[in-house]
């Protein structure tokens, strides 16, 4: 254990000890400010228009969850997708450039634990990350009154979706010494994950419900209108577990290489 | 301390190492010598448990590196040909980092890096960067990160390389203050250097052991030029003569 917060405390550290992580939580807010100001200034301008109408059926449709919130989840999904292959593309690739991966791979600590460090410390990052999207909800429960269970819901979601993507990426990461090979087959994976269910509507009976569940979308979506499913939950966990143990088995790879 | 036996490298079809087999004792300080490609560096990655080998067995003070590879990292200090820093960590928050990993408790890291960084020369420069540092620094703290959980076995990939003719000097001294209860391996295209600093030398050739034997043994009238080139080439001509097994594949 006391290895693993070695490998993630490093990692942090080393996050934030280069720019990049400023540079990261940087893009990341001011995108996020962005789209939360857009929405903002739609949804009120619908609701002006709305009001003009003076119909109460139809502004009763109109709520903060669904018109503000979900479309800032969903967008934040993206940018997750271009940000984490960022963030990881170092993990090994560097590691194994600067010949630290010797100091590391002799060292007696396990590659288990090397591994589950690593995403420890992604993990870590990314939970700030996440915190600080919060920070949009609250501004709306000052002015506003949006349903708190589906806000931390989708949030949940949020994390579980960037917590999949730290994984891939460390694995993507784990199979070179190239971070920018690393950060493109991480993104094309991601995006693939993130798409794949478009076919679906004419898969076929049985491809198409397939296609749907190995969809990363599918699932966050059921998570960001507020339900939380065992089955999704499920899902981004495995995908976690898969990745991880595909970097475990990738890096002891090279003791029989 | 160490007993390399019958140990075989291969990289797909190319033979790194073949059947090679050497023994350095407590206290030794063995010079690891030959031709760049001849396959020191990926003995010592084998030994430091970095590499499998394809065959043979490596034992380090009584241990299997392949069965107890756990208790063979514990003890031994491994100076990569390049060394493993990272750059955005200062030599202090680098060398505890190293302790934690190497097994250190929290309570005796303090205390160990204190005294590496003392016995290294390094205590005006404990909180520059790494990234900041010059190459002779670089490379105390590689010998540095090498040395922090007092580790019995030592392996080092060209410790000199790349140095001034001071820092040289400094690093083989260091070395030399290092070995007394330590087993220190170390390769060199520096042949004085191990005239200078080793008990025994091992020439290795084209992946194959020419001579181990003790310095005195060796040179006797002779200089360790004339009896490194003896070697090397007597097994070029024999290469020539009669092809190997590995060489046909």
């Amino acid at each position: 254990m006391r290895n693993i917060v070695a490998i993630a405390g490093k990692d942090l550290r080393s996050y934030f000890t280069s720019p990049i992580a400023y540079v990261i939580l940087t893009g990341y807010l001011l995108l996020a400010g962005w789209f939360f100001f857009n929405l903002l200034a739609n949804f009120n301008q619908m609701l002006m228009a709305y009001m003009t109408f003076d119909s109460p059926e139809m502004l009763e449709a109109l709520n903060l969850n669904e018109w503000v919130i979900a479309p800032l989840l969903h967008n934040l999904a993206v940018v997750l997708v271009i940000l984490v292959p960022m963030l990881t593309m170092r993990s090994f690739a560097e590691e194994k450039k600067s010949g630290t991966y010797e100091l590391l791979m002799t060292s007696p600590i396990s590659v288990a634990e090397i591994v589950a460090g690593k995403f420890a410390g992604g993990f870590i990052f990314l939970f700030v990350l996440v915190a600080l999207t919060g920070l949009y909800p609250l501004i709306l429960m000052w002015f506003g009154d949006p349903e708190v269970g589906v806000i931390v819901s989708g949030l949940l979601g949020l994390l579980l979706l960037g917590a999949s993507f730290v994984a891939i990426g460390l694995f993507t990461s784990s199979l070179t010494d190239n971070q920018i090979i690393a950060a493109v087959s991480c993104l094309v994976v991601l995006l693939l994950l993130y798409i794949i269910a478009w076919p679906a509507q004419s898969a076929g009976d049985m491809l198409g419900p397939f296609l749907r569940y190995l969809s990363l979308t599918e699932h966050f979506n059921e998570l960001v209108k507020g339900v939380i499913d065992t089955r999704d939950i499920v899902y981004f966990l495995s995908v976690i577990v898969l990745a991880l143990f595909l970097t475990l088995r990738s890096v002891e790879s090279m003791r029989w290489r | 301390m160490i007993e390399v036996e019958n140990l075989t490298k291969r990289y797909g079809d190319l033979v790194a190492v073949q059947n090679i087999s050497f023994s350095a004792e407590k206290g030794q300080i063995l010079g690891f010598l030959g031709p760049n490609g001849a396959g020191k560096t990926t003995t010592m990655r084998i030994i430091t448990g970095f590499l499998p080998a394809s065959g043979g067995t490596v034992r380090v003070a009584g241990f299997d590196i392949f069965e107890q590879a756990h208790e063979v990292r514990k003890r031994i200090g491994y100076l990569p040909e390049n060394p493993p820093l990272y750059n955005d960590m200062t030599v202090w928050s680098f060398l505890s980092f190293v302790g934690r990993i190497k097994g250190l408790s929290r309570t005796e890291i303090p205390e160990a890096a204190e005294r590496t960084i003392q016995r290294c020369g390094l205590k005006g420069v404990s909180k520059r960067l790494l990234g900041h540092l010059s190459k002779g620094f670089r490379q105390r703290v590689g010998l540095a990160q090498a040395l922090i959980h007092d580790p019995s076995v030592l392996v080092l990939d060209e410790p000199t390389i790349g140095l001034d003719p001071r820092q040289i000097i400094e690093i083989r001294s260091l070395i030399r203050d290092l070995s007394g209860e330590r087993t220190v391996i170390l390769s060199t295209h520096i042949l004085p250097e191990v005239a200078q600093l080793c008990d025994k030398v091992v020439i290795i050739n084209r992946g194959r052991i020419a001579v181990e034997d003790t310095i005195e043994n060796l040179t006797a009238g002779r200089s360790l030029e004339q009896v490194f080139l003896q070697y090397i080439s007597r097994d070029d001509t024999e290469h020539e003569m009669e092809p190997t097994p590995g060489a046909t594949a």
